[in-house]
């Protein structure tokens, strides 16, 4: 006669109802912003944030501290949270966006789903680093550099701009990230300053030179440091966080080239949802992540350009920030966003 | 004959809620596609797509060929010989699927890329490239194999060995024999575990991204994360489903209807173990090799990680604690539910075959071909339209982990009622039960196992599972899998292999289990 349950049936059994039982009884484990603290106020704003809780938390809790409320935020890779955008339409959730990627924000934009932000919020931030149109403001600004091997490649050795990187020397020795929307960026940058010709001409060359591509910024700071690759083109804060990290000994330091867009600045960039009902509270949220105090959490912690006007950039950032080129391309128009996507397709980077 | 008759009401209802239920995120591709057709056709049948799918086919094709090849001698030898520790040596190889893809491809690179920890211990200059087709191929077969071992092992065990016998005393060779009378039976749980082994792999993204190979899932990232297209993007996931049916039909063929009940009477008679002699130490190195490249090394790294996390002191036990009560409660409901709705498929598919019934299988397999960012969205998009109370609720992660990964409680469910000969059933109707009394009291008892089995599996998956979390949970809620998505985001891998090894040791359990599955004998 064979039993109803063997008996490891019997113990997945009750591990399954133990489980499901117990952790529904006694409710589930949220926790509250990025920073963790617990000190929960009334209800306020829901933010989607495509930056890390470590990268936006202190930020949240001094909004929350100040304005007596509770902010609660969804984490996610910032185009998975642009599609949900999309997707959700109206019956958002969400009163703020925080996009790591211009892009991002800007198919948000263009779905229609931002509103248009009051002129004293416009007025914190240089124009070039905001939309023409008033629907986002960036917060703070990624420049795109050379990364290299300091025991390998000494910093005279490199090429005023990454044009340079497809010279025989560097053949087999650089890495890059086509697929990222960083150096997808660069690349509509490249096409608005040079033309389409120069940069498919650029692109081709670095296949040709093997670049390496690597599907993010820190995959290819790691090789670098591990000696896969000897440079790379990635965005400069990733590569002070991992000095922050490791200590001075860290053997990957990052170059500036002053030419061909080489240190161009990438934005991220906050905006207010048209259905929110929350809007002045979002508002003031973003007023309050142009503050002095946030800006400066910003720059110190993840060594990022702060944008607002008057803020300070971390002393540790020795190029000062109106060396550092913006895109002449409107970063907002997603249609020069395609036409780079085709052109690296076609050139084989992508 | 049972299979002739139509399937009760109730069943029907029963698979048909549940085949609607799994089919919404291919609805939600629809809906984009015919929003804008034109564009949507030119993407799919775009050159670029046609060739990332024949890669991705090849892909797959290699990762079920080695994925059969490894699970079908470590089968046969944790059950059917005298392998020294064979039961030790199930479990141990079972263990791989613990580990989600993309924590397995960062370990790979770390263990096996260039100037990895393997090159530095060896102190050679140079090791073959495990980025490509390579890597993705190594990774996706090291950590799913197990799909294919483990529905074997349960299947080897009741096969009844007076066949064997017979062939035995017609003089033919144990290889001819294996060949002959034992792989026949198998092809159909082969087919099974194939199956779940392609759709895994078409599906993933974790592993090809970091290994840089450029499948049809990378092509579905690009589309929203470079160009914010939902039209190209919802056009390539309708071509993964299109490649999921024709997947699911290859199998069925494979599949049959085969009954592969007994039809003797009384029990089934243990077989005696096959004696390995000197064909032992072969036998255990190559068990040996697979251990220690799919999970030994692995977890080997991820150890090493977490020593320095410790030392640097950055977690909380506390926290680690409530992303694993959270890990736990979405996985434990998922698994429960899924074993149920499996049950409805697999009863209307195995007893009832009809045209409605192969329909519903279908249906129920649309969810599992897909990335888990389409299932995310396609429920996105249904529930703030349809029920949004219950959008970024427990309630509807719960639900979309279920669709997601049905398939792999349907499957063992299915094959044991296979191995059921519906005489039992057909008996207890002779003697006067009603449908539903005898599915209660003769069919679900006798499909525990596969259920059983099934739930373990959907269990294991839901708690390595990223997108649809981070997309469909409440605010705020997090889990093992969020945790190390957190923390790997900026490369903090140290921090992150604490919740890994927490993950790990918690889907180790269903998996002990899984490869304990029958061991009693019956």
């Amino acid at each position: 006669m064979k039993l109803p349950f063997s008996q490891p049936q019997r113990l997945l059994a009750a591990l399954l109802v133990f489980a499901a039982v117990v952790l529904a009884g006694c409710g589930f484990s949220t926790e509250d912003s990025g920073g963790g603290s617990n000190d929960s106020g009334p209800e306020g704003i829901t933010l989607y944030s495509g930056r890390i809780p470590a990268a936006i938390g202190p930020a949240v809790d001094s909004y929350e501290a100040e304005a007596d409320r509770d902010v609660k935020v969804r984490f996610a890779e910032t185009a998975d949270l642009a599609a949900t955008l999309v997707e959700e339409g109206d019956a958002s959730p969400a009163d703020a966006f925080f996009a790591q990627e211009p892009g991002a924000i800007a198919a948000v934009a263009e779905a229609g789903l931002l509103t248009k932000l009051p002129q004293n919020i416009l007025d914190m931030v240089p124009a070039r680093y905001r939309d023409p149109e008033g629907r986002w403001v960036g917060v703070t600004g990624r420049a795109r550099v050379i990364a290299y091997n300091k025991d390998v490649v000494s910093e005279s050795e490199l090429p005023p701009a990454p044009f340079g990187l497809t010279a025989p020397k560097w053949k087999d020795r650089v890495g890059w990230s086509p697929a990222s929307s960083s150096m997808q960026e660069y690349v509509t940058a490249l096409r608005a300053r040079y033309g389409d010709d120069r940069t498919r001409q650029w692109l081709e060359e670095m296949v040709d030179n093997g670049a390496v591509s690597f599907p993010d910024n820190v995959t290819i700071r790691d090789a670098i440091a591990k000696g896969e690759i000897d440079v790379g083109l990635i965005n400069h804060y990733y590569v002070a966080q991992a000095i922050g990290e490791e200590g001075p000994d860290y053997p990957v330091a990052v170059y500036f080239p002053p030419g061909g867009l080489g240190s161009l600045m990438l934005l991220t960039s906050v905006g207010v949802l048209e259905s929110s009902d929350r809007k002045p509270e979002a508002f003031a949220f973003v007023r309050s992540l142009l503050s002095d105090k946030s800006q400066q959490f910003f720059t110190s912690s993840s060594k990022e350009y702060p944008l607002a006007k008057g803020a300070r950039p971390d002393p540790s950032l020795s190029v000062p920030i109106n060396q550092i080129p913006v895109s002449d391309s409107s970063l907002v128009d997603l249609k020069e966003l395609q036409g780079t996507i085709e052109l690296m397709q076609e050139s084989g980077a992508l | 004959m049972l299979g002739a008759r139509p399937a009760p009401v109730w069943l029907l209802g029963a698979g048909a809620v549940v085949g609607l239920a799994a089919v919404l995120p291919a609805a939600y591709l629809a809906v984009v596609v015919f929003g804008d057709f034109s564009a949507a056709l030119e993407t799919a049948l775009s050159s670029r797509a046609l060739e990332t799918l024949l890669r991705t086919a090849a892909l797959t094709a290699a990762v079920v060929v080695t994925s059969v090849a490894i699970a079908l001698p470590i089968g046969w030898l944790t059950v059917r010989t005298d392998l020294p520790g064979r039961r030790l040596w199930a479990v141990l190889c079972t263990l791989p699927l613990v580990i989600p893809s993309y924590v397995g491809a960062y370990l790979l690179v770390a263990a096996l890329g260039p100037n990895g920890m393997v090159q530095e211990a060896l102190g050679v200059d140079r090791l073959p490239s495990i980025y490509g087709f390579t890597g993705a191929w190594l990774v996706l077969t090291l950590f799913t194999y197990p799909l294919v071992l483990i529905p074997l092992r349960a299947t080897l065990r009741r096969i009844d060995p007076q066949l064997e016998d017979a062939a035995r005393a017609m003089g033919r060779s144990p290889l001819e024999v294996f060949r002959t009378v034992v792989l026949p039976q198998l092809w159909p749980v082969i087919a099974a575990g194939s199956l779940l082994v392609a759709l895994f792999t078409i599906s993933d993204f974790g592993a090809v991204s970091i290994l840089r190979f450029r499948s049809f899932t990378s092509e579905i990232y690009i589309a929203y994360q470079s160009s914010f297209d939902r039209v190209a993007a919802a056009a390539l996931g309708a071509v993964l489903v299109v490649a999921m049916l024709a997947l699911l039909f290859a199998s069925s063929k494979v599949r049959g209807a085969k009954a592969v009940h007994r039809l003797g009477p009384g029990t089934l008679r243990p077989a005696p173990p096959y004696r390995l002699g000197r064909w032992r130490w072969p036998a255990l190195a190559f068990c040996s090799l697979i251990v220690l490249v799919a999970f030994a090394l692995p977890v080997g790294v991820l150890i090493y990680w977490a020593s320095k996390g410790i030392s640097t002191g950055s977690t909380s036990l506390n926290t680690i604690a409530a992303l694993g009560g959270n890990s736990l409660l979405i996985a434990a409901w998922a698994a429960a539910i899924g074993a149920v709705a499996a049950l409805a498929v697999a009863a209307l598919v195995v007893r009832y075959p009809s045209p409605a019934s192969r329909l519903v299988e279908r249906l129920s397999h649309a969810g599992y071909a897909l990335p888990g960012i389409l299932v995310a969205l396609g429920l996105v998009f249904f529930a703030t339209r349809a029920v949004p109370a219950l959008y970024q609720t427990i309630a509807l992660l719960v639900f979309a982990m279920t669709i997601h990964y049905l398939p792999l409680a349907i499957g063992p469910t299915a094959s044991s009622l296979l191995q059921l000969s519906p005489r039992i059933e057909e008996a207890a109707r002779g003697m006067g039960r009603g449908q539903a009394e005898v599915f209660r009291t003769i069919t679900i008892p006798l499909a525990r196992g596969g259920m059983m089995a099934g739930a373990a599996l959907v269990f294991l998956h839901a708690m390595k599972e990223l997108t649809v979390t981070l997309i469909l949970s409440p605010i705020g809620f997090k889990t093992l899998a969020t945790d190390i998505w957190t923390q790997t985001t900026y490369g903090f891998y140290e921090a992150s292999a604490i919740p890994a090894l927490v993950l790990l040791a918690v889907a180790a359990i269903p998996v002990y289990l899984l490869s304990e599955q029958g061991a009693a004998p019956p």
